[in-house]
Formats: structure tokens, C-alpha cells, sequence
């Protein structure tokens, strides 16, 4: 996508920009990512790959029944069931709690979640329970998700955490068997890069339009093998939202994890949550988070610069998160593309059912849905409500908004967002990961075109033949009332 | 897991970059709660209409790469969800390796715990793989993880990378829990210092 990238590049010269790092280093000053390794090595064998001791283990219902198989077959328990916690997210209706699950096979998968948990004394937070939701939603809010910690679950979009100057990383169901016996992983130490975003993002610009801006410009792979850290003014004033939004995506450049130094903010955020440290505790858990900032001077393997006051809300339009244009854009020429490129971006228009020039303002949609552990949090639905105050959606489109959690859908509800929403002709419904991926009732028909606030736009992801756009949640509210994108910076609120 | 030391066979093409997880096994296909049997599925929506039926264009449908056993792809095979079922989907399938000039990490991470290889080869490498599979009847190629290195009966020759321990696992089709539990008494030791708390 290198001339893709250009292409909007042009537009926005002193945009992004990639620099070679020139630190000098000193050997004793280390990254957050080195500090927290250093602190989680439990042995280094001779000729094989460090072993990493894992603080804690998110679980869901969908990568671990074959990893408790597993244990099962070969006589294991779970190590540490404290540092281990499920609940359910991937395949559960959004419908009213108690509504029957009609698919069969995602209630079995349920059911074998529910047991493996009792079998094995795992915590799980089960469908009916007030504290469900989006593993990456509920692990910060009950404050599970600390500072310096090291977090894995199956699931890619665990980078999430790393927000909390926490390393977090997605793992498959093979390595979930291996944490759960062993509460370790063996694994081969990333590389490093320093993601600098300097100024501030203008009104109207979120962390989501930071995240797409940054992939649009290193591509699917630019972070691939790496551990990202978000630094720079911008990102110190993102909220803990903002923040979880931008580690979230950084699967999407194909990092291995991305985190962001603890700050007061971070400190803030947890304080006072139901699993974070208490009393004498606190003072000795808050002295070391401040202990784990990068050091001045510490050395990344790949630093890239970004100027955040060059950013605008974006918009995809192909069928991977690299493929961004601004809200005020076009969809890319394809010429002069090269081959594979031109290939990819050439069968991404015919799937998504676009041509080249057309203005991303003139692109109407069918759907809406705003929810995901990317953009579902308190913030996201204020200011999704915020923009349909007043107005109502367009009589082509269906919209939905779905909670991360059941605290976010209670939180919102004392606000009376809901009430927002449902006037403004929003669906309100149950929290989980619905359209994100589909894998539940709630998904997009062949052809139907939906403006997403979830994180990925691949092909058939929020169901076969559905194109996905993927847009801040304020981005997504005015594209429902709108009935097609709009720039939010010129939105009448009411 | 099945060791992977030297294999020969039959090279499919898929002229793809970014082939991202959810198209090598798509989501409606993630609820199943065995390893087996996701062959099937791999690639559904490229393979299978809306109806159902078989696509015949679709490259794995074609009866020269009938009963392939390496797939060859763009850059970034593998990206996006975590999801292992791609590996097993693949290996159920019949494949034993991929060949790419670059892989995402969790793919790739995913592959070794299943005896399936991951050949990162440069892209000018992959391009003529990929042109010799697209026009010679029956391209077969040797993947020989002793040697580290892929050739075919043309003089094709390359090196590729791949981490020690990693090879040293495949090679012998080691469980890596068992190697990690010999370090039990270091993990013991870690976790007396570092004690898990009951909170909430």
C-alpha cells in the first residue's frame, strides 16, 4: 500500500513521518516493554526461548475449550486459578439476557466454558452475571488490568490493556493450554518501537482516527514482530479510553502488543476498582507504576513520528485497516499501483463494491454499529449520544449500539444515553462482541454496507458479502443520521 | 505434535497478500469445541458461493493443485484474529507448510505448537515459486527443516530463517508444556515471591 499511502499522504505533507532512532543508548536504561520483561523472566534455558511468567489470563469461550481438553487428556490442572478469569462475549445474542440462544452449537460452546470454569475453579463472570462483557472491556473496569503487568488472552485485540503500561499480547488456544498449566510462556523476545505522536488531535479527531492514521501509514505489517509504545503529547492526553482504543488497534499494524507509559491518569483510572491493590498496598503498587516509564534515553529498535494536529477523522475503504482515507477524501486512484498492490486494492474495490475518486462523503450506508472492544466504553456511547441528540436515523439505515459491558450499559443508562438513542431510533441492546465479528445473530446481509466502529474491515468479517467501514463512534452516529459518511467537525449537535 | 523434518510435495498458489485469519476460517466456524475437523471450512467464503456450492475458479479447486500440500501466498500471510482454528483448518486440510515473504506474529507463533511450518522466503523468492506453481504441471517443492532450505527440481535453492528452539521443537515434535514444566522449580520460586492475590 506504499502508494496508497502516498496518495493521502500528499494531502497531509507534514503529516506522518518515519525517522530512523538516533539515541545513543546506555545499557542501563531500558523501555517500559524491557523493564516489565526484565521483571517477568523466570528462567533464560541455554538454546531455547525465555520463559515469561504471566500475571494474569483473560478466557472467553471461544479459544479455550480445546486448550481444557487438553489439560484434561494430559492429567493438568489450572496453575493459578487466581490469575485466571472467563467470561463470555464472542457468540452470545445481544437480546434481552434470558432470550433462549437458538444456535446450538454456540450454546454448547457456552455450556462447555461453564463447565470447564467449575471443573477447573476458574472465576467466571457468566452471561447473567452484572460484571459480563467484552473480555477487553471488563478486565480494566473491574481492575483487573494493572500497570506492569504481564496479560494474555486468546484473543488478538488483548493488546487492549496496554493502555495501562501493562504487556499484553493475543495468543492462540495452544498457548492458553500452556499458560493455564503453567501460568509461564515461552516466548521469543520481540523488538521494540516508539511510536511519537507530537501536538494535540483537533476537536473532532479520536483515538480511533489516531489509530487509523498511524496503519494507514506503516500498513497491516508496518509494527509486525514488534512492541509498540504510544509516547508524545497527544497520547498523554488521550483518557484511558482513548488510550485503551489506541493499544487496541495496534494488532491491526500487526504489533505484538502496544502500551502506553502509566501516568496519573493511569493511576486515577484504577484506583478504587474492585480488583485493584488496596490500603498499604496501594502506596507500594503506585510507587512502582511510576518506576516504569521508558527511561530518557532508552534506545527503540524503530521510532516513527507522527503529527497529530495533520489528522482528520478517517474512513476505510478497502478490506484491510490499512486502507484509510480522510473523511473529506476520495477513494484512492489505483494507478501506478504495482502489482500485488494494485491487486489487493483493486479486489478490495470490487468487494466492497467501490470505485476509484469516489468521494467518501457521497458513500451511503444500509447499517450501524457501534460497539466492539474498541470503541463500546462509556465514552464512546457519550459521544456517539452526544451527536444523535435531537436527531434521528436516516430511514435506510439500521443502527445498533451495543454496550462493551453490563457496567457500561448501566453506567449509560443513569446517564440516559440510552433513552438518546432509542428516540434517535437506535437499537439499544445486550453487551458483547457482537457485529465485531458476527459470530452471534448479529450480522450484515450479503451487500449491506455499515459504518463500524469495531477495529477490523476484512472480508465477510461482520457477515459473508457485508462491507464494513470502519469510523470513530461519533463518525458512526452521523453517518446513521446522515444515512452516509459526514465530517463530525461539521455536525449540528442539538 | 507430529515432528516436521524434511517434506515433499505439491505447490498450490494463492496470489494474495494479507490473507487475514477470518478468511482462512470464517467466524460461523469458531463455535465448534474440537481441534478436528475444520478442513472443511478452510477458505469457505473463497471456495464455496452463497449457495453453497463449489467455486471451480478458486484456485484450490483446480485439479492441478488437487491434494497440494504447500500453499504459497503475499506478504502478511495470517494477520488479524488469533484465532489457531486457522492453523488446524490448514493442517486438516491437508497442508503441511505456508511459504510468504512475511507472516503475522501470532500465525505464525500459532503453527509451531501444531507441527506446520511457516517458510518466510524474500518476495523476489516467492515470486518465482509462485510463477513456476502457476505454470508447471504438478510443481513440487522440498521444504527440509534439517537444511533450512526449500528447492525443486528446476535449481531452485533458498535459505530461510527460523528461530533455534523453534526448529528444535518441530524437528523432534517436542510438547513445549513439558519443556516448560522441567523449570519447575524456577516457576515455584517466582511464585513465591510474587504471590497471586484473592481480591474482589
Amino acid at each position: 500500500m506504499q502508494r496508497l499511502k502516498a496518495r493521502w499522504l500528499a494531502e497531509f505533507p507534514a503529516c506522518l513521518k518515519a525517522c530512523p532512532d538516533t539515541n545513543l543508548t546506555m545499557p542501563a536504561k531500558r523501555t517500559l516493554f524491557e523493564k516489565i520483561w526484565d521483571a517477568h523472566l523466570v528462567a533464560q534455558p541455554a538454546e531455547r526461548s525465555p520463559i515469561l511468567y504471566i500475571d494474569l489470563h483473560l478466557v472467553h469461550e471461544v479459544t479455550s475449550p480445546q486448550a481444557f481438553d487438553g489439560l484434561r487428556a494430559a492429567g493438568r490442572k489450572v496453575r493459578q486459578p487466581l490469575r485466571t478469569v472467563a467470561t463470555v462475549d464472542h457468540n452470545i445474542p445481544t437480546e434481552p439476557r434470558g432470550t433462549p440462544i437458538t444456535d446450538l452449537i454456540a450454546a454448547k460452546q457456552i455450556a462447555a466454558l461453564q463447565s470447564n470454569c467449575k471443573e477447573f475453579g476458574v472465576r467466571l463472570f457468566d452471561m447473567d452475571s452484572p460484571e459480563q462483557g467484552i473480555v477487553h472491556v471488563i478486565g480494566p473496569e473491574l481492575g483487573l488490568t494493572q500497570p506492569g503487568m504481564t496479560i494474555v488472552c486468546g484473543d488478538s485485540h488483548t493488546s487492549t490493556h496496554g493502555a495501562f503500561g501493562a504487556l499484553a499480547f493475543g495468543i492462540g488456544t495452544s498457548e492458553v493450554e500452556h499458560v493455564l498449566a503453567t501460568q509461564c510462556l515461552a516466548q521469543q523476545k520481540p523488538k521494540t518501537m516508539k511510536i511519537d505522536v507530537r501536538g494535540r488531535l483537533a476537536d473532532g479527531v479520536t483515538a480511533k482516527d489516531l489509530a487509523l492514521g498511524i496503519i494507514g501509514q506503516i500498513g497491516t505489517d508496518g509494527a509486525t514482530g514488534h512492541v509498540v509504545e504510544y509516547a508524545g503529547p497527544a497520547v498523554r492526553a488521550l483518557s484511558m479510553e482513548g488510550r485503551m482504543t489506541l493499544c487496541n488497534m495496534s494488532i491491526e499494524a500487526g504489533a505484538r502488543a502496544g502500551m502506553v507509559a502509566p501516568d496519573e491518569t493511569t493511576i486515577a483510572y484504577v484506583k478504587g476498582r474492585r480488583f485493584a491493590p488496596r490500603d498499604a498496598e496501594w502506596g507500594k503498587a503506585i510507587a512502582h507504576w511510576r518506576s516504569l516509564p521508558s527511561d530518557t534515553g532508552a534506545a527503540f529498535d524503530k521510532v516513527v513520528e507522527i503529527d497529530a494536529t495533520q489528522l482528520c477523522p478517517f474512513v476505510t475503504w478497502g478490506t484491510n485497516p490499512g486502507m484509510v482515507a480522510p473523511v473529506t477524501g476520495r477513494v484512492p486512484e489505483l494507478r501506478g499501483l504495482q502489482d500485488a498492490e494494485r491487486r489487493a486494492a483493486d479486489l478490495a474495490l470490487q468487494y466492497m463494491g467501490l470505485e476509484p475518486g469516489r468521494r467518501i462523503e457521497d458513500i451511503g450506508i444500509d447499517r450501524v454499529f457501534i460497539g466492539s472492544c474498541t470503541n463500546s466504553r462509556i465514552e464512546d456511547l457519550r459521544a456517539a449520544a452526544r451527536v444523535a441528540k435531537g436527531h434521528h436515523v436516516s430511514a435506510n439505515v439500521r443502527a445498533m449500539v451495543v454496550p462493551g459491558s453490563q457496567a457500561v450499559k448501566r453506567a449509560a443508562e443513569q446517564e440516559g444515553l440510552h433513552r438518546i438513542f432509542q428516540d434517535a431510533g437506535f437499537e439499544w441492546r445486550e453487551s458483547g462482541c457482537s457485529m465485531c465479528l458476527g459470530m452471534n445473530p448479529d450480522i450484515l446481509q450479503p451487500g449491506e454496507r455499515c459504518a463500524s466502529t469495531s477495529n477490523r474491515n476484512f472480508e465477510g468479517r461482520q457477515g459473508r458479502g457485508g462491507r464494513t467501514h470502519l469510523v470513530s463512534p461519533g463518525m458512526a452516529a452521523a453517518a446513521a443520521i446522515a444515512g452516509h459518511f459526514t465530517d463530525i467537525r461539521n455536525w449540528k449537535y442539538q | 505434535m507430529k515432528p516436521f523434518t524434511v517434506h515433499r510435495g505439491r505447490v498450490a498458489p494463492l496470489d494474495r497478500v494479507n490473507v487475514d485469519t477470518d478468511q482462512i476460517i470464517p467466524k460461523q466456524f469458531l463455535k465448534r469445541i474440537e481441534k478436528t475437523g475444520f478442513g472443511q471450512f478452510v477458505f469457505y467464503d473463497w471456495r464455496f458461493g452463497a449457495d453453497g456450492k463449489k467455486n471451480p475458479n478458486f484456485v484450490l479447486h483446480e485439479p492441478r493443485y488437487e491434494g497440494a500440500s504447500i500453499l504459497i501466498a503475499g506478504k502478511n500471510f495470517g494477520c488479524g484474529s488469533s484465532r489457531e482454528h486457522a492453523v488446524w483448518a490448514l493442517a486438516d486440510f491437508g497442508f503441511r507448510a505456508v511459504i510468504a515473504s512475511s507472516f503475522a506474529d501470532i500465525f505464525a507463533n500459532n503453527s509451531t505448537k501444531n507441527g506446520f511450518l511457516t517458510v518466510q522466503l524474500t518476495e523476489d523468492e516467492v515470486a518465482r515459486l509462485m510463477q513456476r506453481a502457476h505454470e508447471v504441471e504438478n510443481y513440487q517443492i522440498t521444504i527440509d527443516l534439517e537444511q533450512c532450505e526449500v528447492r525443486d527440481d528446476q535449481g531452485f535453492r533458498a535459505k530461510f530463517p527460523i528461530d533455534s528452539f523453534v526448529r528444535h521443537c518441530l524437528l523432534h515434535g517436542l510438547d513445549d508444556i513439558g519443556l516448560t514444566l522441567q523449570h519447575e522449580a524456577e516457576i515455584a520460586a517466582y511464585e513465591a515471591s510474587h504471590p497471586a492475590v484473592e481480591r474482589g
